[in-house]
């Protein structure tokens, strides 16, 4: 259990930080644990070993998962750089957003309901606390109070389906549940059914997939754009793999009856999150209605349960991960220059050529088109939904996908008009040109060999 | 399972005790607008749980729900301390803590 032990003392060094004075050190330190949780993340590879008696199960879904949960945070670290150096609440938001990553790692390799419990609830409460981080700002506090409550709300619900499921099975235990659904398949009681749809609309709430989705947009644009960052890529990616990793283990048998609800969950996700991203001028508002939408991309992995769901799902995270990041920091300069309207982009490649070059790479990847890694991992879901036999589904998703093409492409555009009169100056500080560059190689490698991450699982 | 509580009350009375109370914090949550009762309302939801994680624990005679339960309680007073203290910063901000307020995000 180092990966958690590491992480988690980060968060512990952050607090202590204040109190023995070293807070000039503190960001050196948090890269270098957070480098040394990616090692300790890769030696932990394929061992597959089980913690805290079956609480915990770090299979290789697991393990990439932790991977890409923990390059992201590392990413995010650096793109923040001018944001947590000198910042005198550096320690603080060092410390929650580790703890946020540590709850992140265990929704990944949870074993036991009790710890998606955990996982979900150790994640969800470090966020509301990021959200509302802005004390002054109304905005900030509306996003994080709307955060909380629909946060809680959707705890409620995926407790009651785990009380649920608990009351037909008898046991919390992943292996024990899918061992006794394989058993009694054909005679499961009514309140196991009523509890998986009540898990399901739980997770669906933390994922933002429609009709779930309302609170995102709201939180995403109120909330510090640090950790909206953090949001749309650590806590999309590790709601995900909760989301696949529970239902592919413990209720593949009984699929026929949930993947009806999540196929519409998925579809309306896309279109309402693809048309709603269409008349956004936002571009921070943009980004959270293209992340419904791609919520429902990666749920049509979950609805589509194969054996590939678990790569694809991977591969479309990842993608998704690292574009995001780069993305998030042209936002982050934006929110900085106090403009965070996608017209204030014009004139923008003139000035920073080499982030615009980045930026309109990484549109290219999110919005599909070969041979970014973007691509792949949508066409390993879409090829997923159609070897199962939900052909309206992908049809839905490639509609919702050409439409994607145009907001993507609007932000590129923008970036490559002439200056207007309201065009802001942008400075991309050295750690934040690091990220676009390492950003930029591995969309172009996980495009070209993406074999690099799915040979992993 | 003899002489077990469940003998005298059978679990689907249980059931429908949580199920009422689980909606009624639902209801609560989507229809009120003071923010202090709508944090009630989730409360209620979470002990809605716990009572029926009790009930199917006994019915089992399995001390795992029990152990959630404990879980259950301990994550929602952190909840609570974080949700309250968002609470008194947007009423420093705004001065009211209804949630009709809190309406500059749009679109």
């Amino acid at each position: 259990m180092n990966i958690l032990i590491a992480i988690t003392a980060v968060g512990v060094l952050a607090m202590l930080s204040e109190i023995l004075n070293f807070r000039r050190f503190l960001y050196p330190i948090s890269l270098f644990v957070m480098l040394v949780a990616l090692a300790l993340t890769g030696m932990e590879w394929s061992h597959g070993v089980r913690y805290f008696n079956d609480m915990l199960y770090m299979d290789n879904y697991a393990v990439v998962f932790t991977g890409i949960m923990v390059v992201t945070t590392l990413l995010w670290f650096m793109m923040n750089e001018n944001f947590l150096n000198g910042n005198p609440r550096q320690a603080d938001f060092t410390a929650i957003i580790s703890f946020a990553l540590g709850g992140a790692m265990v929704m990944a390799g949870f074993s036991d309901l009790i710890m998606l419990f955990l996982g979900v609830e150790i994640l969800s409460i470090s966020m509301y606390v990021l959200a509302a981080s802005n004390k002054s700002e109304p905005r900030s506090n509306e996003a994080g109070f709307k955060y909380f409550l629909m946060g809680a709300f959707a705890s409620g619900f995926l407790l009651f389906g785990i009380a649920l499921v608990y009351g037909a099975t008898g046991s919390f235990n992943l292996r024990e549940i899918s061992e006794f659904v394989s058993e009694n398949n054909t005679d499961m009681s009514a309140i196991f059914y009523g509890g998986v749809l009540m898990i399901a609309a739980g997770l669906a709430f933390k994922v933002a997939a429609a009709p779930f989705h309302f609170w995102a947009p709201d939180v995403y644009e109120g909330s510090p754009t640090p950790f909206t960052a953090f949001m749309s890529t650590v806590v999309k990616t590790a709601a995900f793999a909760a989301f696949l990793r529970l239902f592919s283990t413990c209720f593949s048998e009984v699929s026929t009856w949930w993947s009806p609800v999540l196929a519409i969950m998925s579809a309306l996700s896309m279109l309402v999150g693809s048309i709603m991203a269409l008349r956004q001028t936002s571009l921070k508002r943009l980004l959270a209605w293209s992340g419904v939408a791609n919520a429902g991309y990666m749920l049509m992995a979950v609805v589509s349960l194969n054996e590939y769901s678990d790569t694809a799902l991977v591969l479309y995270a990842a993608a998704y991960s690292i574009a995001s990041i780069g993305i998030f920091t042209l936002v982050s300069n934006m929110t900085n220059a106090g403009n965070e309207e996608i017209s204030s982009l014009h004139g923008f490649s003139k000035v920073n050529r080499f982030p615009a070059l980045v930026i309109t790479v990484l549109m290219f990847s999110i919005a599909g088109i070969p041979p970014l890694a973007g691509f792949f991992g949508k066409y390993a879901i879409f090829a997923g939904a159609l070897k199962d036999g939900f052909v309206w589904l992908a049809v839905v998703a490639v509609l919702s996908s050409a439409i994607s093409v145009f907001y993507y492409l609007k932000v590129v555009v923008a970036m490559f008009q002439p200056a207007g009169r309201e065009a802001v100056q942008l400075e991309f500080n050295p750690g934040q040109s690091l990220v676009l560059g390492l950003v930029l190689v591995l969309v172009v490698v996980l495009g070209l060999v993406p074999a690099l991450i799915t040979t992993l699982i | 399972m003899t002489g077990s509580i469940l003998d005298t009350i059978h679990i689907n009375n249980y059931l429908i005790l949580a199920s009422f109370l689980f909606s009624v914090g639902v209801m609560g949550v989507l229809f009120r607008r003071n923010a202090i009762i709508v944090f009630m309302c989730i409360e209620l939801m979470l002990n809605a749980v716990n009572l029926l994680l009790v009930a199917f624990s006994t019915m089992h005679s399995d001390p795992g729900g029990q152990v959630m339960v404990f879980f259950i309680m301990a994550v929602a007073a952190a909840e609570v301390a974080v949700g309250l203290a968002i609470l008194v910063m947007i009423y420093r901000n705004i001065g009211n803590t209804d949630i009709n307020f809190l309406d500059k995000l749009k679109g």
